[in-house]
């Protein structure tokens, strides 16, 4: 384990240094309390104390739009080449919740058949964490999922201890960056002890926000498949996909063709899709597998609390709060989670 | 690892027209010496370039690696303009794709095959499989119901299947002057036959409520749970397990499925729905 120190009047000169190295990408405060992963040149520009941004960085590891063929129909032929469209980074101020969030995409998409073009723009990616000294607001859950404490999924892990972050080195591209960049200083024993208090007043303030042992959610929805909740959910779901798409481990995707003007040209792409969508599971001839608001609701929560932890042995919710915060209807998990328990007491 | 996307290009060979909205395409790869391999109830995403992909179950033996048929309805967005294909266009085929019919668990047992409208067209595949190796297998029954007799799809082949030992009911929903055979739904079929509780396996393909009261049928009649076998339609979109698109309980269609054991599936909240 290896732990260095940067001094907060040196995070400029780290900022400015990496991002002559490759773009930097960063939280920075979009007004109204609202944040997004930009790309940033100069330390003053990044928030370092911000609520989960609105989109989550998976926007970097699995592109909203992105070609993965490029097709040539020209004198009856049909070339087609795979595309593998990445960008060189490093992603700065990701916190825990997010880098959970990372670490689902990463099990999902190296999964077998693993997916060539997840995992090539996967490894251009450096990643530097950031701790949450505090709570963000009432929609958090990251207790619940055992995330408000670092679960590895960095190459860097800062700490804000005041004047100077404690920076944990996990990997040795994160060794790589701190004997690049030279504004590092060796942490010692005043640095760590000064993080283990901070860590025993999180555990004072970050507590299980929903009132059940999280061991106990998969069985608590294994006996959920016709609970109520859904239909109210049901009720009053939109179904507008904001949840979806700003949850930092969904990846739900459509497979289209786009072609171009020539009529011969054109590219195969895939973009975000949302299992939120009415059209979702239609298919061909108008069947819907998923017809009602209800019942895509519960898949929703299904495919966090319960099918992942049976596959992957992981809840695929961060606890970041992103869905509650962002739904239109006020559908918020933590309620939701309550309503269940409820029933089933 | 592969290029996932990239489809290996294919000609259409033929063009059959089943039935008024189906058809059946022969594809033949492009490149010299390529064979096609799957296992019977696989599937594939068929491309074609600048409308998308659609899947689609072959319909042909497994064991002719030369050539793969298809059967397409006009349906949707990709089907309808399949369908307006002349002999010798190109496509792309990926695949294939998911878990076909476990075979091995099928020897030494009868089978009845339960297909609805263009749902036979996995069922062929299936059924052109049992044929090849026939010995191995107990009775084959095949129960087939469609829409109208105009409706019925592979008309000529009923004959060779039946030549072959297999024994075949039909039914249509409505009837027309010729019809002598059974009307009414499908599931009407599997009052006429008697099988072996203990020794008989059910394949049941069709659209959705065709499904639900076919499987309901066949535990009826008394074939346990784990001995029938559904071929389950979803909008497989990347056919890898990981768009969404085919979520089905904790699986997905194109990567556990498109066969499933109904004893596997049955809790699932949304199996038929």
């Amino acid at each position: 384990m290896k732990y260095v120190i940067l001094k907060k009047n040196k995070l400029d000169e780290f900022i400015v240094n990496l991002s002559k190295q490759k773009k930097v990408m960063a939280p920075v405060s979009k007004g109204y309390n609202n944040y997004a992963f930009e790309e940033v040149t100069r330390g003053g520009q990044i928030a370092l104390k911000y609520i989960p941004t609105i989109l989550p960085p998976k926007k970097y590891f699995m592109p909203q739009y992105e070609t993965v063929v490029e097709y040539d129909t020209k004198d009856g032929k049909q070339n087609m080449e795979a595309i593998v469209e990445y960008d060189e980074m490093i992603l700065f101020g990701v916190h825990t919740c997010d880098l959970a969030g990372i670490q689902s995409l990463n099990v999902v998409f190296s999964d077998r058949p693993k997916d060539l073009n997840y995992i090539i723009r996967k490894n251009k990616i450096i990643l530097i964490g950031l701790e949450c000294n505090d709570y963000c607001d009432e929609h958090a859950s990251c207790k619940l999922v055992n995330n408000e404490l670092p679960n590895g999924g960095y190459d860097l892990f800062f700490t804000d201890l005041g004047d100077f972050f404690l920076v944990h080195v996990n990997t040795w591209e994160g060794e790589n960056l701190i004997s690049l960049t030279k504004v590092f200083e060796p942490a010692d024993d005043i640095h760590m002890k000064k993080r283990e208090k901070l860590r025993a007043k999180k555990r004072e303030i970050f507590k299980n926000e929903v009132k059940i042992n999280p061991d106990q959610i998969p069985d608590l929805f294994d006996r959920s498949h016709n609970s109520k909740v859904w239909y109210k959910l049901g009720e009053r779901c939109l179904s507008c996909g904001n949840c979806t798409n700003v949850c930092p481990t969904c990846h739900c995707f459509d497979v289209e063709d786009e072609i171009n003007l020539d009529l011969k040209t054109g590219k195969r792409i895939r973009i975000w899709d949302s299992c939120q969508h009415e059209s979702f599971a239609k298919v061909a001839g108008g069947e819907n597998f998923r017809r009602k608001a209800a019942g895509r609701q519960r898949h929703r929560y299904f495919r966090k609390f319960k099918y992942p932890v049976d596959k992957f042995s992981r809840y695929f919710c961060t606890g970041c709060g992103r869905c509650s915060r962002t739904c239109m209807a006020d559908i918020r998990l933590k309620e939701t989670l309550d309503d269940l328990i409820k029933e089933s007491i | 690892m592969k290029d996932l996307y990239k489809p290996i290009e294919v000609k259409v060979e033929q063009i059959k027209n089943e039935s008024p909205g189906i058809k059946s395409y022969i594809l033949k790869p492009q490149k010299p010496n390529t064979e096609f391999s799957f296992e019977t109830g696989q599937f594939i995403e068929l491309t074609l370039p600048g409308f998308g992909e659609a899947p689609f179950t072959p319909s042909s033996s497994p064991f002719n690696k030369k050539k793969m048929e298809v059967t397409v309805m006009d349906a949707g967005y990709v089907t309808s303009r399949l369908h307006k294909l002349k002999k010798g266009a190109k496509l792309g085929v990926r695949g294939p794709y998911g878990v076909g019919y476990p075979l091995k668990e099928f020897e030494g047992k009868d089978i009845i095959i339960l297909g609805g409208g263009v749902g036979l067209a996995p069922l062929r595949s299936l059924l052109l499989s049992l044929i090849a190796e026939k010995k191995k297998y107990g009775k084959i029954m095949l129960c087939y119901g469609a829409k109208t007799p105009k409706d019925i799809i592979y008309k000529s082949q009923f004959q060779a299947w039946k030549r072959s030992g297999v024994k075949i009911l039909r039914s249509v929903d409505k009837k027309d002057g010729s019809w002598k055979e059974t009307t009414g739904v499908v599931t009407v079929l599997l009052d006429k036959i008697k099988i072996n509780k203990k020794n008989t396996i059910a394949v049941v393909c069709g659209p959705p409520i065709m499904m639900k009261f076919g499987t309901l049928k066949c535990l009826k009649i008394g074939v346990p749970d784990r001995s029938i076998y559904l071929s389950m339609e979803r909008n497989m979109s990347c056919g890898l397990g990981k768009c969404g698109h085919c979520a089905f309980g904790p699986y997905f269609v194109c990567k556990d499925g498109p066969v499933f054991q109904y004893s596997k599936v049955k809790n699932f909240p949304d199996v038929w729905e």
